[in-house]
């Protein structure tokens, strides 16, 4: 982890920004980060990857033209010439009388604590340590299991937004995750299943807990077949929640609304989705994986209402989308890195949890399937027009319990339908490496492709 | 981009504690990418990603580190790093000699012109032309995006092997996607191009005539009907689909997957693993094509490699690791998506060559079921072989001929059983669009091609009975 004084990376920022031309709008994002990922393949090391990337982006706003740049290193020389690429890049855009960046909107940060000295201590041989204990107890739970990726990540690093519009943030974060992969064998039939958690530092991290979520989810799947096809209710496991909250969260995305893509965009204020579903993007939940004090343009990350009580109150912007949507940034400007524009999304959504466990939950379903997997989200969905289809894996439910498992199928709706027909949400919440957190969601009158 | 004797020194100091092999994979990458969103020319970027990635192999252990800083003092530091990962206690026996002279990667897509002689006004102009043609299309396509981009990415690799070979591929892409907005809500249309070539490709290829397409796409859809749920014959479209052998077979081929028992097409060499109409090949040496390269990321000259032979197993894909390990030969299938990663098993471009039959015939013999026209992507569980993709433009066939549009959905269904349940196959063999393959987080650019073919019965993962 970098021990170098925050100062720095602002130092390089105040300094481009210090060039701009009159009547130029300069943003300067600067980032520098390490990470180390380990993978241990039958009780050895089989690769150990340490990198440190660094890099600077470029954002020039001249008479509403944009023009962006970006290099993948702090050289001073190379840093100058990024500058110089991004005005030119302007030159090209065509003006927007919405272009522009963000001014301090006086919000303050949250003060959250994303910085774990216990992870920076941690030495190489205690991160291979964990990732061999993992895959060992992993293998001992079950004699039908094998491991095929038993691995550790960690990450952390430091960014530093300047602009001419008064803008001057530093913020540093980092974390870590472990994560297992697991095969069941039964005769020629092997069947797959995966656990992970994540924490601050490792000694956060549950390896009892992802090791049982890989090995029961693979075995559970033995002697799976294809259920019937019927339309019925389904319950998606919490990791199968996250990734359905963040297409959602796509489709609020105010960029998508003011450009016409989104299919919510004409319904803000009105009813989108059962009674009781209320939707929240908020990244200053420290518990969040993608917890942030700061978004992407260097505004305030704030807590968010998306969705209250089924109806839509909110679409998330950044400063762009906002002033096209004649209203203020809700601090949900997003970077993939130093390259290119921010966008716009949310940050870190979670459901207002309900009161009961998944047990509880399928208690009370007399036919339907708890959902364990799906593959093909960014195949199969289409945000702009809301159609749903995604292979999937799971467990059938019958008479209140989980029955025979099921592989090879198909759920499919309409994610229109589907905020409308959520029944009940779990009390399990449940964090993940990901941007959505997540927990046991009931869908009924989903149709499931499986035998004829 | 880096001296050849820098490079001894280098490759000395990474196997200094004894380990087996190491390498030096070097990358100078630009790129040039401008976007066209709702009538503006609203992202214009450029950029430079230049370093180095180092990998010491000790034993069983790979031990990698990478570095932005090209002189010898920072590969030095980062050969310091690697051979620290991969750890010490190795047989301590690695003479090291020099790496061989350089020489180059052969270049099966020749560059006419370099994008880098290109104004940005000119391609400005280009994201115009396509702007107006899709909008121009109908009164119901009320947003367009377009985007231009390329790439020039050079690398250089050295091994203690004695290799040392450079590459230097272009890469231009185009993209159009179309929104068109009728009285059952909205529906999206989406062309690509991508090849391993210069800027003459616009010469040859009209973005308007891709961006009317897209919003024919999009305009088709606005009458589909939900898309059936069920067990049925699938034909797909030729060019359109060699996504579904990518992920019913592709990578269940790959070397890592077979070594680790994770693929259903383990210790299956010389059986019948699909229907004897099926020929795969994977091809890193085709002209233009989106997956093409002169060497792979670990040196390796790239090749034309039979991997299903009339629906027999003829072999797996290889990296060098693998290779290695299992005495194989090197099959050019070392990939990375940057100096920051290290390499794996991956495809280049893969395809499935002509079969017997007529495309009309095909549809003409299927008195239910769906027509493919454009597939979207897709994703495997090598392990189960239970695989899944999308269908991004699709029909209904009945009696024999295609009739009415459906709204999208995936499809699913398991590779072996695919594969057998292929049943016929036509003789219009065509590339389909550029395509990135995602693997353990690292997205590569691949390319992929079929003649029109039927399999017998998918399931279709729609919503109507």
């Amino acid at each position: 982890m970098s021990g170098d004084a925050p100062t720095d990376l602002l130092s390089i920022g105040d300094r481009l920004v210090a060039r701009a031309a009159p009547g130029e709008q300069v943003e300067v994002f600067v980032a520098r980060g390490d990470s180390t990922e380990v993978r241990v393949y039958g009780g050895e090391v089989e690769h150990f990857v340490s990198a440190h990337s660094e890099g600077v982006g470029v954002r020039v706003v001249s008479a509403g033209r944009t023009g962006t740049s970006y290099a993948g290193t702090l050289d001073p020389a190379a840093v100058d010439e990024v500058l110089e690429e991004a005005r030119a890049n302007a030159a090209f855009g065509t003006p927007d009388e919405f272009a522009g960046l963000v001014e301090p909107d006086g919000v303050d940060t949250v003060p959250i604590e994303l910085w774990d000295e216990r992870l920076v201590a941690t030495s190489t041989e205690d991160k291979i340590a964990l990732v061999t204990e993992l895959e060992r107890i992993t293998l001992e739970l079950d004699s039908r299991i094998r491991v095929d990726e038993a691995d550790y990540s960690d990450g952390g690093g430091e960014s530093a937004i300047v602009t001419t519009t008064g803008i001057r943030r530093h913020r540093r974060a980092n974390s870590c995750h472990v994560s297992v992969s697991a095969l069941a064998d039964d005769g020629d039939e092997t069947q797959t299943g995966f656990g992970f958690s994540v924490g601050d530092a490792p000694a956060d991290l549950d390896l009892a807990e992802a090791a049982r979520d890989a090995v029961n989810r693979a075995t559970r799947l033995l002697g799976a077949t294809k259920p019937r096809s019927r339309r019925t209710t389904v319950v998606l496991d919490p990791f199968v929640t996250a990734q359905v909250l963040g297409i959602i969260g796509s489709t609020l995305n105010g960029e998508s609304v003011v450009k016409g893509r989104s299919l919510f965009r004409d319904r803000l204020g009105e009813v989108i989705a059962a009674p009781g579903v209320t939707l929240v993007d908020d990244p200053t939940d420290a518990r969040a994986f993608t917890a942030t004090d700061v978004d992407g343009e260097g505004l305030a990350a704030r807590r968010n209402v998306l969705i209250d009580d089924g109806r839509l109150e909110r679409f998330v912007h950044s400063g762009y989308s906002a002033r096209r949507a004649g209203t203020v940034s809700t601090g949900n400007a997003i970077r993939g890195g130093f390259a290119g524009l921010p966008g716009v999304g949310c940050l870190a959504l979670q459901l207002s949890p309900g009161a009961r466990s998944q047990e509880e939950l399928i208690a009370g379903i007399d036919d339907g399937v708890l959902v364990q997997s799906v593959t093909g989200i960014h195949s199969g969905v289409n945000t702009v027009s809301g159609d749903f289809s995604t292979g999937a894996s799971g467990v059938s439910i019958t008479g209140g319990a989980l029955g025979a498992p099921v592989r090879e199928f198909t759920i499919a709706t309409t994610l229109q339908r589907l905020l409308l027909d959520i029944v009940d949400i779990g009390a399990d919440l449940k964090w993940l490496p990901m941007r959505a957190a997540g927990m046991s969601l009931v869908i009924g009158d989903v149709t499931v492709s499986g035998s004829s | 981009m880096i001296d050849s004797d820098v490079l001894d020194r280098v490759l000395a100091r990474a196997v200094r504690s004894g380990a087996g092999f190491a390498e030096v994979f070097a990358e100078d990458r630009r790129s040039t990418s401008l976007a066209f969103d709702d009538g503006r020319v609203d992202r214009v970027t450029s950029g430079r990603d230049r370093g180095a990635g180092i990998r010491v192999v000790n034993g069983s252990t790979t031990g990698y580190a990478h570095t932005a800083d090209l002189t010898e003092a920072g590969l030095l530091a980062a050969a310091e790093a690697a051979a620290a990962a991969a750890g010490s206690g190795g047989a301590g026996d690695r003479v090291v000699g020099s790496v061989g002279p350089r020489s180059e990667g052969h270049r099966h897509s020749p560059v006419i012109t370099s994008p880098a002689d290109i104004a940005k006004s000119d391609r400005v102009d280009l994201l115009l032309a396509a702007d107006e043609a899709a909008r121009s299309a109908g009164a119901e396509i009320v947003q367009v995006s377009a985007g231009i981009g390329d790439t020039r990415r050079t690398v250089l690799i050295a091994n203690t092997d004695g290799v040392n070979v450079s590459d230097d591929v272009t890469r231009v892409l185009f993209r159009v996607s179309a929104v068109a907005d009728g009285d059952a809500g909205m529906q999206t249309g989406y062309r690509s191009l991508g090849h391993t070539v210069g800027w003459e490709i616009f010469d040859t290829v009209q973005v308007a005539d891709l961006a009317a397409d897209a919003a024919r796409q999009a305009l088709v859809k606005l009458a589909a009907r939900p898309a059936p749920s069920g067990s049925m014959p699938v034909v797909i479209k030729n060019g359109s689909g060699g996504v579904l052998f990518h992920e019913a077979c592709g990578h269940g081929l790959e070397a890592d997957h077979i070594a680790k028992g994770t693929s259903v097409y383990a210790g299956r060499m010389n059986e019948l693993v699909a229907s004897p109409l099926v020929t795969l090949v994977d091809d890193g040496t085709m002209t233009g094509e989106w997956g093409t390269s002169g060497v792979d990321d670990e040196g390796t000259p790239t090749q034309r490699n039979v991997l299903i032979s009339d629906g027999v197993l003829t072999d797996y894909m290889w990296d060098l690791l693998r290779a290695r390990r299992e005495g194989r030969t090197l099959s050019g299938n070392g990939r990375r998506e940057t100096y920051e990663c290290l390499p794996m098993v991956r495809m280049t471009n893969t395809f499935v060559l002509a079969g017997p039959h007529d495309p009309d015939e095909i549809v003409a013999a299927t008195e239910h079921g769906v027509y493919v026209s454009e597939l979207g992507g897709g994703s495997v569980n090598t392990a189960t072989g239970d695989f899944v993709f999308g269908m991004r433009e699709a029909y209904l066939i009945e009696n024999g001929r295609i009739t009415e549009p459906l709204r999208e959905g995936n499809l699913i269904g398991n590779g072996p059983k695919v594969l057998a349940d292929i049943d016929m196959l036509a003789g219009d063999f065509a590339m389909g669009g550029p395509g990135t393959c995602g693997k353990d987080g690292q997205g590569v650019p691949v390319g992929d091609g079929q003649p029109t073919l039927r399999v017998s019965s998918m399931t279709v993962g729609g919503t109507a009975a």
